[in-house]
């Protein structure tokens, strides 16, 4: 993975750019110490890293005006930053670049149940979203398996998704409104407590444009009462084709579940010599969720399991109790640390349409097997988002590449089924360089296209979501838009 | 020139030499009046791709809805968006295109509780301005590679691109639906009512009153939809929680007709004035309503639990004064060409987001040929 070279014209006025802001923010909101700032240097794509000229911590949405303002007259790329969990290295830096941390952004600013909806700063973590509803008896519905740490800015960025997003929608479906801070330090309000945009669906391009279109300081956020009680089932199968079309004939036959979770083998076992959930020593696993009273609950599991029973499971397992329950979750929830205990691992997320499922298994392990590299399948059965976790050594020379090489293969699969790169983490850095196989360079110019009319100077975030090769000129063209450097 | 494919759409854009008024089915007669050439897409038909299983249907943009509603009903699926149908309200004919529907967002009462149309839209392909083939977004249902311009062509009323394809989530049917009515409520005790059902763990999936109802007093609706079981159930509770005189609907035809009136606005049906679309924070309708009636004796209807009010006022009327001071916005539904052309079909968005919206339109049309004007707001003289 290739990041631009930094400017040095930047990196040599550093210590005026940190004066420049200082002089805007609390002391203690801007970090230059080279030993501090590393704590900056990566999010949760850790195979990359490079820590940035300085950080900004800003507690209001006028210090976050006030900041990009001076950076943008600067010239100086800024990179927006949540919680850092970002899994396709969107919060990456720059050697020259400002990271905007949202941190201490993480107040709840009005709640509102009558109206369903909850105004939050962006800094403020998913869970605590909840949090702060859930003693009312409502919910915030996206809940990315980060969402203990991750922050609603990336969310918002990402367009976050989780488990429950099969019924309630991913976080596009759930925003109401924003407050966006352009690069040039305008604060702009887009969207509200109601419904639908006025004009043109802002919203929903800000939504998921990465930090690249401005910094999103506080947040509308639907929320929802909560269901009276919710319930999973777990079932085995000997094979991936049975699970998958299990999946299709409970999708089709119109119980919605809230989340329909697939487990293979691989991780399956990774899983079980990890925190012994007593998972059965099957093929393929679904764990399916409903919601409702204790009654609806009873009868939706009840046809769900009537379908399954059409699939020749080997194993179905119904919780009876809420102890039963963490435990059909335990190892879902577990999956990935224990894949973390193997190996170093990258995660990918590419979304397939569903039916394509049993073939994309197949194909990911004859690549696992030319490969020479281990995969496990943890994932989303009931929208396609697919993780596989692709197993190397990062103290290997040679097989951090192969790995992304591999990775790559698989996405392009996804594509090809009719899929997409990503349906969740985001593009970041990780799979900006993939974007011709799914876009055409007109489908990518349009998308630049938008970011030109927000940021001009391609300043916010540049070196992610679109090919370094599409964006060179964009990038080069700042260095000459920038007076204050030019002195 | 008949528009039979991707490339014949294409070569009439790129090839066009004037301003272009883009039709579907033509029934939606909203927006400011536009000067152009029609270039119709209602030739531009067919289902690309369903799969049922995997709740997606992919259709070229001038499939006539009803042909759609046939194909999902006949697998016992639907649009869960509920888009409404204009043309009693508008007075118009033809028949109402999928590309019209997402080019304007229509959505229905469902709209509260399951999404927008811009929710269910999963992916799109358009001809910009310049005469480009895009597409963004796919057929799957988690996608977040790159801009989500998607949302963006939704309600965009074709002035960035015009619509070749649209692939859109579809859920199934519901098993049952029934409507617990409630008679003579007053706007705030109908609101909080709304308010209390839609903040309940019942699922409900349509919230309306209506000042005058189809029997002409006050009537509140709420839908429960499900399996005819859990539906039995939820209504039952939600019936205790709601204090009152109750009534449950469970006649599947009677219910349907109720969300059909309600869904297409029929109470302004041939009735004279104008047409307004005002959505806001459901605990303001109450408020905007007062305004509203006060100061042009206006007929009210509220959907989305209070979110969405529609207006009957007298012709030439302009609300946006009025309803100062209470976020949201007010769009002219139905009025007279001239009337939308002085007060502007689309309200302002503020300066900072009308000059974002124009400045990506500049990007996407960059001749302004494509339904020139249709949303501009009035300028501010």
């Amino acid at each position: 993975m290739e990041m631009p070279v930094p400017d040095p014209a930047i990196l040599s006025r550093k210590r005026e750019i940190v004066q420049r802001l200082r002089a805007i923010l609390p002391a203690d909101a801007v970090i230059d110490d080279e030993t501090e700032t590393r704590v900056y240097e990566c999010d949760a794509l850790t195979a990359y890293r490079c820590p940035p000229l300085a950080v900004v911590l800003p507690t209001t949405t006028a210090e976050v005006a006030a900041l990009l303002k001076t950076c943008h007259d600067l010239a100086v790329p800024v990179v927006p930053r949540g919680a850092g969990t970002s899994l396709a290295g969107g919060a990456l830096p720059t050697a020259d670049s400002v990271i905007l941390g949202v941190a201490r952004l993480n107040a709840v600013l009005e709640t509102d149940y009558a109206n369903r909806f909850i105004r939050v700063q962006s800094g403020r973590t998913n869970l605590s979203v909840t949090g702060a509803v859930e003693a009312d008896g409502f919910f915030y519905a996206p809940d990315p398996s980060s969402q203990l740490a991750c922050a609603i800015a990336g969310n918002v960025a990402m367009n976050s998704g989780g488990a429950h997003c099969l019924k309630y929608g991913v976080t596009t479906n759930n925003l109401l409104g924003v407050t966006l801070v352009t690069m040039q330090g305008e604060v702009v309000e887009i969207g509200g407590a109601h419904l639908d945009a006025a004009g043109l669906d802002l919203l929903g391009l800000v939504c998921g444009s990465e930090g690249q279109l401005g910094v999103v300081t506080e947040a509308t956020l639907r929320i929802l009462r909560s269901p009276e009680g919710a319930r999973p089932v777990l079932i085995g199968f000997d094979s991936n084709e049975a699970a998958g079309e299990c999946v299709s004939d409970i999708i089709r036959s119109g119980i919605l579940p809230v989340a329909i979770e697939f487990m293979d083998r691989p991780c399956i076992r990774a899983t079980e010599n990890f925190v012994h959930a007593g998972y059965p020593n099957v093929e393929a696993l679904l764990i399916i969720e409903v919601e409702g009273s204790e009654a609806e609950i009873a009868w939706q599991l009840d046809k769900i399991v009537t379908i399954a029973k059409a699939h020749d499971p080997v194993e179905i397992r119904e919780s009876g109790s809420p102890e039963e329950s963490a435990k059909i979750w335990a190892g879902r929830k577990a999956a990935f640390g224990a894949m973390g205990q193997i190996n170093d691992y990258m995660c990918l997320d590419g979304t397939i349409p569903v039916s394509q499922l049993p073939h994309v298994l197949a194909r990911i392990r004859d690549l696992s097997a030319q490969y020479g590299l281990d995969v496990g399948n943890v994932f989303h059965a009931g929208d396609g988002n697919m993780h596989p976790l692709i197993l190397y050594d990062a103290n290997r020379p040679g097989d951090l590449e192969k790995c992304e090489a591999m990775g790559a293969d698989i996405l392009r699969l996804c594509v090809e089924v009719g899929g997409c790169l990503t349906g969740e983490h985001g593009v970041g850095v990780e799979k900006r360089d993939l974007m011709y196989s799914q876009y055409s360079a007109d489908d990518i110019d349009v998308q630049m296209a938008v970011k030109d009319v927000f940021d001009p100077a391609w300043l916010l975030n540049p070196a992610k979501v679109f090919p370094l090769d599409a964006t060179a000129s964009r990038r080069m063209a700042r260095a000459y838009a920038a007076p204050d450097m030019r002195i | 020139m008949d528009i039979l494919s991707e490339d014949d759409l294409k070569a009439a854009i790129a090839g066009a030499d004037a301003p272009l008024r883009i039709i579907g089915g033509g029934t939606r007669a909203i927006g400011n009046p536009v000067e152009g050439t029609p270039l119709s897409v209602a030739g531009l038909t067919g289902v690309t791709l369903y799969e049922p299983g995997a709740l997606t249907l992919v259709v070229r943009a001038g499939t006539p809805l009803s042909e759609i509603d046939a194909l999902l009903e006949a697998e016992g699926q639907r649009l869960a968006f509920e888009p409404m149908d204009h043309r009693g309200l508008l007075g118009t004919a033809g028949e109402p295109t999928i590309g019209g529907v997402v080019a304007a967002n229509i959505s229905g009462p469902r709209r509260v509780q399951a999404g927008a149309c811009r929710d269910f839209l999963l992916g799109v392909r358009f001809v910009d301005g310049a005469g480009r083939v895009l597409k963004n977004g796919g057929r799957v249902m988690k996608n977040v590679t790159g801009y989500d311009l998607v949302k963006l062509m939704a309600g965009s009323w074709g002035t960035l691109g015009v619509l070749s394809e649209v692939a859109l989530k579809v859920l199934p049917k519901a098993e049952a639906a029934l409507v617990l009515l409630i008679e003579g409520l007053d706007d705030r005790a109908a609101v909080a009512a709304l308010s209390a059902s839609l903040g309940s763990p019942f699922d409900v999936t349509g919230a309306a009153h209506a000042a005058r109802g189809p029997d002409g007093g006050p009537l509140t609706m709420i839908r429960l939809e499900g399996f005819a079981d859990s539906v039995a159930y939820r209504a039952g509770k939600l019936r205790e929680s709601l204090a009152g005189d109750i009534r449950i609907e469970t006649d599947p035809a009677r219910a349907a007709a109720l969300w059909r009136w309600l869904r297409d606005v029929e109470a302004f049906h041939r009735r004279a004035g104008d047409v307004w679309r005002i959505s806001l924070k459901p605990s303001d309708a109450p408020e905007a309503a007062a305004r509203l009636r006060a100061a042009f004796d206006a007929d009210l209807i509220y959907d989305w639990g209070g979110g969405l009010v529609w207006a009957l006022v007298p012709a030439g009327s302009d609300l946006r004064p009025v309803l100062a001071g209470l976020p949201g916005h007010a769009r002219i539904e139905r009025a007279a060409q001239a009337t939308r052309a002085a007060l502007g079909a689309f309200p302002s968005e503020g300066p900072a987001l009308d000059r974002i919206t124009a400045a990506l339109r500049a990007k996407f049309d960059p001749r302004g040929i494509l339904n020139p004007g249709l949303m501009a707001p009035k300028p501010v003289e």
